[in-house]
């Protein structure tokens, strides 16, 4: 397998056990610097462990991933740091819920980073401006929409400056007239070239705005390849039944 | 939800202005059920003061507890026996100077059996170690133990104590092993993927715990944290045991010297003087949690 260009990542016969359950089982991936890859894939297939294992939230228990040219998964790799430049946003938005909007956002600058409070402050001030949310600074996230918490959150990951994005389901918590604002911001990141890994069920969303899409089934990859390829005209049986199953449900 | 409202309208969301207390009052129970209430509360206490009136002893009792020269005596103190107020001020003080250390000593203890990692075994085997043994064991032992054994030893600086700070340490020991489960507990409940959100951010074990596990887990054991607090407020009264003339024993001394017990019962006032205050800033706590979480933001 090729070298993915730096600032990429690379995913190599990556296993991941819980207990008896061997969710990821030999993965492959390779993302390349402004790209944008979304692995799609019924419950289970292991589109989020494997977000997870990139973000070192969980680590793997064979096989090794790069990031940006840096073996992230040797021992002795300072995680803290490797996540400082991985942004990730989760389904279930994981703000925190006992500080404002703009604490949430500064939090991790000033104290990860040293950054000192004020900048950081101008920094969330101007992000959450570009997205639509700075009447909402000073809130507390239970008072937002599902929309709003959620983009709040990929803001928060914004923060960081990452050079990368992992989003795992940002959507599928939301209700659905809340989901177009949300897939709204991560247009806008693609377009600015930021490299992203999407894990999503919005097919739609995924043939739209993916370069290469990525299906998984039971922890491999089964089938990837340009999003007009994988949708309209996929090899793989194991795909066609998937994306039988999804326009039978009315989700294509 | 509040989609569009801006910061300047916020009171007009929220819950409905509730009805004056009132006439909640009055809904909840309905004006015949105040009626009904309140009969019956009188005809309860009527009869148990009925039964204590017409009990053989009850001339006895009356003059043995609460005979007004008595009661006024033993809270003012005489030539021979302490004033059960002033010994009062001893327990407040036990109770004040227990309760910084053990918030600050729990919290450590908690903290340290929450980290993970091969490293940290002994830490954490020493934290359970001293929360089953300081749980397990009567407070009364470990107060005869330490003020007794400690002294004992022979050491320079700990063997020459006060009795009353033998009575702190003692306090101390017990109630820091009750009320690191507490923080435990409250650990706990902080859902871990709070943690998978402020490690993903790049912040580290620590500051994570510090900044987003801690301020939310600490909000939420305040109220059982306050009632270990009403539990520490009387047993101060054990630290006796070692010497110290707390209103306890002050109350003993005045009814050993004078043969009547009405100090016993202002003893018994003051202390529950002192927890009333505290047993309702819990419940005030308790209502504000609720009616936050019914409003559908935490502060």
């Amino acid at each position: 397998m090729s070298t993915p260009t730096i600032g990429g990542i690379l995913v190599e016969g990556v296993h991941k056990s819980f207990g008896d359950n061997h969710v990821l089982r030999g993965i492959d991936v390779k993302v390349h610097e402004h790209e944008v890859v979304c692995l799609i894939g019924a419950s289970g297939s292991g589109k989020s462990t494997l977000l997870r294992c990139i973000n070192l939230l969980e680590p793997v228990d064979a096989g090794k991933i790069i990031v940006s040219g840096e073996d992230v998964t040797a021992p002795r790799v300072n995680v803290d740091r490797v996540r400082r430049g991985i942004g990730i946003v989760f389904q279930a938005f994981n703000l925190f819920p006992h500080m404002t909007v703009l604490r949430n956002i500064t939090l991790a600058p000033t104290e990860a980073l040293g950054i000192d409070k004020k900048e950081a402050e101008e920094r969330a001030d101007s992000l959450l401006e570009r997205f639509g949310l700075i009447d909402k600074r000073d809130e507390y996230p239970d008072r937002l929409s599902g929309g709003q918490q959620q983009r709040v959150a990929i803001v928060r990951a914004l923060a960081m400056r990452p050079n990368i994005m992992l989003l795992d389901e940002v959507t599928s918590a939301l209700d659905p007239e809340l989901v177009a604002e949300v897939l709204q911001v991560i247009r806008e990141l693609a377009a600015e070239g930021m490299t992203m890994v999407i894990a999503t069920h919005e097919m739609g969303f995924a043939r739209d705005i993916a370069s290469r899409v990525c299906f998984l089934d039971a922890g491999v990859v089964a089938e990837a390849g340009p999003p007009e390829r994988i949708f309209t005209d996929p090899q793989e049986p194991r795909t066609r039944r998937f994306l039988q199953r999804i326009i039978d449900a009315g989700r294509l | 939800m509040t989609e569009g409202i801006g910061a300047g309208e916020l009171p007009a969301v929220g819950p409905p202005a509730a009805p004056p207390p009132a006439a909640r009052g009055s809904r909840m129970l309905g004006n015949r059920g105040v009626l009904v209430s309140t009969a019956s509360t009188l005809v309860v206490l009527g009869l148990i003061g009925l039964a204590i009136a017409a009990s053989p002893g009850a001339d006895i009792v009356r003059e043995r507890f609460f005979s007004w020269d008595h009661l006024k005596e033993s809270f003012l103190g005489t030539e021979t026996s302490p004033s059960v107020v002033s010994a009062f001020m001893l327990n407040i003080r036990i109770f004040m100077t227990a309760e910084v250390i053990i918030l600050a000593l729990a919290l450590l203890i908690a903290i340290v059996r929450s980290i993970p990692g091969p490293v940290f075994f002994p830490f954490r085997a020493m934290a359970v170690a001293y929360t089953d043994l300081f749980r397990g064991i009567p407070l009364i032992l470990v107060l005869y133990m330490i003020g007794f054994g400690v002294p004992g030893l022979g050491l320079k600086y700990f063997s020459s104590m006060e009795d009353v700070t033998y009575g702190i340490i003692a306090l101390v020991l017990v109630y820091s092993a009750y009320v690191a489960e507490v923080y435990r507990a409250g650990i706990d409940s902080v859902h871990e993927s709070q943690v998978a959100a402020a490690r993903s951010l790049g912040l580290s074990r620590w500051k994570s715990l510090r900044f987003v596990v801690l301020p939310q887990a600490i909000r939420r054991v305040i109220p059982p944290l306050l009632n270990d607090f009403i539990g520490l407020q009387k047993d101060t009264a054990l630290v006796s045991v070692l010497g110290s003339i707390e209103a306890a024993r002050a109350a003993q001394i005045y009814g050993a010297e004078n043969f009547n017990y009405a100090s016993y019962v202002i003893a018994a006032g003051l202390f529950v003087l002192m927890t009333i205050p505290l047993a309702r800033f819990t419940d005030h706590l308790i209502a504000r949690d609720r009616r936050r979480r019914e409003a559908g933001f935490v502060r």
